[in-house]
C-alpha cells in the first residue's frame, strides 16, 4: 500500500546539509501494525511527515496506493490526505476555540461535509471514543487522555486508510497513554494502517513489525507478516 | 474541496472574537475611515447646497450690470468697480423697451445714520424703485414699497427692515412715522419681512428709499448696479448684447460695463464646491487605506500567531486555497462589520449635525455611502491577501512544530 523507494530528504541548516533521510526504501502493506523508532534527530518524523504529504522527498519516489503521490498538485496532494491519511501528534493539536464535538468535525467541514451527516458521524465516533459526555467541552477543560481521545476521533472520521501516530503518548500519563494505545490498536483490529513513531521502547515493542531508525537510515525492520 | 460558506463564515468569525481588542481596533479604523467618508461629503454637500440656494435666492434670470470694464470678468469687479464713466438713471430708462427685459432696478448703495427721536443708528441704505420687491423675491410685513413711476422723482419715503423697525420703535408702530436719515426726513410707508442675511446683505438691517433720493442723499449722479430680469435664461444672451450696444452708444462707443450673469455665478460657485467635496472625500479615502494597512499588519499578526493552526489545518486536508479564502474570509468580515459600523456612524453623525444646525442639509449623497463601503470591502480584500498567501505559503511541519 505505501511503497517507498531510495527516499532522500535533505535539510539545509545554517551552512550545514542534514542528510535526514538516506537512500529509504520501504514497503507497508495494508492493515500493518508498524512502530518506527530510533533517537532524537534520526529521521523518523521526517519519513512519517514524507508519508503523510507534509513534506517532500527531495529524491526518490512514493507509490501510495499504486499511485506516485510526489508530484501531484497541492490540490489533490491536499484531497488525498484529507480522505486517506490521519494524524495524531504528541500534542495533540486541538483548535482551542472549537468544542470536542468541532475539533472532531473539523476535517468533514474542511472537505465540505453537509451538517447533518457531520453532525450524525460525530456523534457515532463520540459515542466510540466514550467521551459523548464531554462533546460540548472545550479542549481546555479536558484531561490529556481525553484530548487525545478527541484527537483520534478527528484523525479517524474521514476514515482513512492509514493513521500515522507521532509520539501519542509522549504527553500522557501512563494510564492515559495506554488507554490511548489501546483505542489505536482497535482501530488497527479492524483494519487501518497504524504507523507509531515513538522512542518509548515499551510502546515500540507492542508493534507487529519494529523499525530501528539512526541517522537517517534504517538499522532494523523485523519485517512484515502480512502480505 | 470547497468548504460550504456558512461554515467559512462560522469558522472565522470564532477566530476573530477569541482575540477582540484585535477585532475592535480594526473595526474602529474601518468604521472611523467610513463615517469620516460619510460625514465629509454630507457637509461639503450642505455647503453647496446652502451657497447655491443662497445665489438663488439673488433673484431668478437675474443679469448684474456693474460700471467699469473688468478684463477678466467675474467677482473681482465686484469689489474694485473701477469707474470709467458713471452709469445713470438715463441709463437704466434707456433699457427698459427691450420686450425680453421683465424688470430694471438701479441700485445705490451706502450707509447713513438713521433716528427717530432719540434713537439712532447705523445703516444700510439701498436706493431703488418699485421693480426691486418683486426681483429680489422680498416681501412686506407691513405697508406698503416704492411707489411706481418716474424714477427721477425723488420723494421722501422709505421701507425699513425688521431689525431697525424694533430697535428704533420699540413701542411705536413704524408705519406713518418720519425718520431722519442723514440730513433728511423719509416717512416710513413698510416694513420688510424678515428673511435674515441674505448672501449679499442684512434685510433686517435695511431702508430702502427711492433711488433719485439716494443720489441726493450720497450726492452722487452715478449707480452702484444696475438689476436686471430678463423673461427667461434663453434670452439671457440676446439681452446681454442689447445692453451692452445700448450702454455702449450712451456712453460714447465704449463699452465700460460689466455684466455678470447669475448662471455664472452659480455655475462657478457649484464646480468651486463640487471640487471641495471630492478633495475632502479623498482625503478621507485615504484615511480607510491607512485602516487597510492596520488590517495587513493585524492579519500578519493573527498569521504567526495561528501558525500551529495553519499547519494543523493542513494535516486535515485543507489546501493551500483552502487556507487563503479562510483568512481572507477574516478581512472580508472584519472590513465589511466595520464598514457597516461606519456608515451608521456617519450617517448618525450627520443627523446630530443636522441637529445643531438646522440651516445645513448635510445629509451624504448615496454614492458618497456607496463609494465609503466599496471602497472599505475594497480595502480589507487587498490588505487581507498578503497576510492569506503567507499564511498558505507555511510550512505545515514547522507550523506544527510552532508549539
Amino acid at each position: 500500500m505505501i511503497k517507498l523507494k531510495n527516499i532522500n530528504r535533505i535539510f539545509q541548516v545554517g551552512d550545514q546539509q542534514v542528510h535526514a533521510l538516506k537512500n529509504i526504501t520501504l514497503d507497508i502493506n495494508s492493515g500493518e501494525y508498524l512502530s518506527i523508532m530510533g533517537p532524537s534527530g534520526s529521521g523518523k518524523s521526517t519519513l512519517l511527515n514524507i508519508i503523510g504529504m507534509l513534506d517532500q522527498p527531495d529524491s526518490g519516489s512514493y507509490h501510495l496506493q499504486g499511485k506516485e503521490v510526489t508530484h501531484l498538485t497541492d490540490n489533490t496532494q491536499s484531497m488525498i490526505r484529507s480522505s486517506q491519511i490521519g494524524f495524531i501528534f504528541q500534542f495533540f493539536h486541538l483548535l482551542p476555540r472549537l468544542t470536542a464535538a468541532e475539533n472532531i468535525a473539523l476535517p468533514m467541514m474542511l472537505a465540505g461535509v453537509p451538517y447533518a451527516e457531520r453532525k450524525q458521524r460525530t456523534n457515532k465516533i463520540l459515542q466510540l471514543l466514550e467521551i459523548t459526555e464531554r462533546a460540548d467541552h472545550k479542549p481546555e477543560q479536558l484531561s490529556g487522555g481525553q484530548r487525545q481521545r478527541v484527537a483520534i476521533g478527528r484523525a479517524t472520521i474521514m476514515q482513512p486508510k492509514v493513521l500515522l501516530a507521532d509520539e501519542p503518548t509522549g504527553n500522557l500519563d501512563r494510564h492515559a497513554g495506554h488507554e490511548v494505545i489501546k483505542i489505536l490498536e482497535q482501530l488497527n483490529q479492524k483494519g487501518i494502517t497504524l504507523i507509531i513513531v515513538t522512542h518509548d521502547p515499551e510502546l515500540g515493542e507492542r508493534a507487529k513489525r519494529k523499525i530501528k531508525f539512526i541517522d537517517g537510515s534504517i538499522t532494523t525492520d523485523t519485517g512484515t507478516d502480512l502480505a | 474541496m470547497i468548504m460550504n460558506t456558512h461554515d467559512s463564515l462560522q469558522f472565522s468569525y470564532t477566530a476573530i472574537i477569541r482575540h477582540p481588542l484585535r477585532a475592535v481596533l480594526v473595526l474602529l479604523a474601518i468604521a472611523i475611515g467610513v463615517a469620516s467618508i460619510i460625514i465629509m461629503t454630507g457637509l461639503g454637500e450642505g455647503a453647496r447646497r446652502f451657497i447655491l440656494n443662497e445665489f438663488s435666492s439673488l433673484g431668478t434670470n437675474l443679469l448684474i450690470i456693474i460700471p467699469g470694464k473688468s478684463e477678466t470678468g467675474g467677482a473681482m469687479s465686484i469689489i474694485s468697480g473701477a469707474t470709467t464713466r458713471d452709469l445713470t438713471l438715463q441709463d437704466t430708462i434707456s433699457l427698459q423697451r427691450h420686450h425680453q427685459i421683465k424688470r430694471v432696478a438701479p441700485i445705490v448703495f451706502g450707509a447713513a445714520e438713521a433716528s427717530w427721536q432719540q434713537r439712532s443708528r447705523e445703516v444700510t441704505i439701498i436706493g431703488s424703485t418699485s421693480e426691486l420687491l418683486a426681483l429680489r423675491h422680498w416681501s412686506l410685513s407691513q405697508g406698503v414699497f416704492l411707489p411706481e413711476g418716474e424714477m427721477t422723482r425723488a420723494s421722501a419715503v422709505s421701507i425699513i427692515g425688521t431689525k431697525i423697525a424694533s430697535e428704533l420703535f420699540p413701542q411705536t408702530n413704524p408705519v406713518g412715522q418720519k425718520i431722519r436719515i442723514g440730513d433728511r426726513k423719509f416717512r416710513v410707508i413698510g416694513v420688510l419681512a424678515s428673511k435674515g442675511r441674505s448672501i449679499d446683505i442684512d434685510t433686517q438691517n435695511l431702508i430702502i428709499i427711492p433711488v433719485a433720493s439716494a443720489q441726493h442723499l450720497f450726492n452722487t449722479p452715478g449707480l452702484f448696479r444696475i438689476l436686471i430680469e430678463t423673461r427667461s435664461r434663453e434670452s439671457q444672451k440676446q439681452v446681454k448684447t442689447f445692453i451692452i450696444n445700448t450702454i455702449k452708444a450712451r456712453h460714447q462707443n465704449e463699452e465700460d460695463i460689466t455684466i455678470i450673469s447669475q448662471d455664472a455665478l452659480l455655475g462657478t460657485f457649484d464646480q468651486i464646491l463640487t471640487a471641495l467635496t471630492l478633495t475632502i472625500t479623498g482625503i478621507a479615502a485615504i484615511s480607510l487605506s491607512v485602516a487597510g494597512i492596520l488590517i495587513m499588519n493585524i492579519m500578519l499578526i493573527t498569521v504567526s500567531q495561528r501558525t500551529a493552526e495553519i499547519g494543523l489545518l493542513k494535516a486535515l486536508g485543507a489546501s493551500r486555497h483552502q487556507i487563503q479564502i479562510l483568512f481572507i474570509t477574516d478581512a472580508l468580515l472584519l472590513a465589511t462589520t466595520g464598514a457597516i459600523l461606519g456608515i451608521l456612524l456617519g450617517q448618525g453623525s450627520n443627523l446630530i449635525i443636522h441637529h445643531f444646525l438646522p440651516t445645513l442639509n448635510n445629509s451624504a449623497p448615496l454614492w458618497s455611502i456607496v463609494t465609503a463601503f466599496l471602497v472599505a470591502v475594497f480595502t480589507g480584500l487587498l490588505f487581507g491577501v498578503i497576510p492569506a498567501r503567507r499564511a498558505a505559503d507555511l510550512n505545515p511541519i514547522q507550523s506544527l512544530a510552532h508549539h
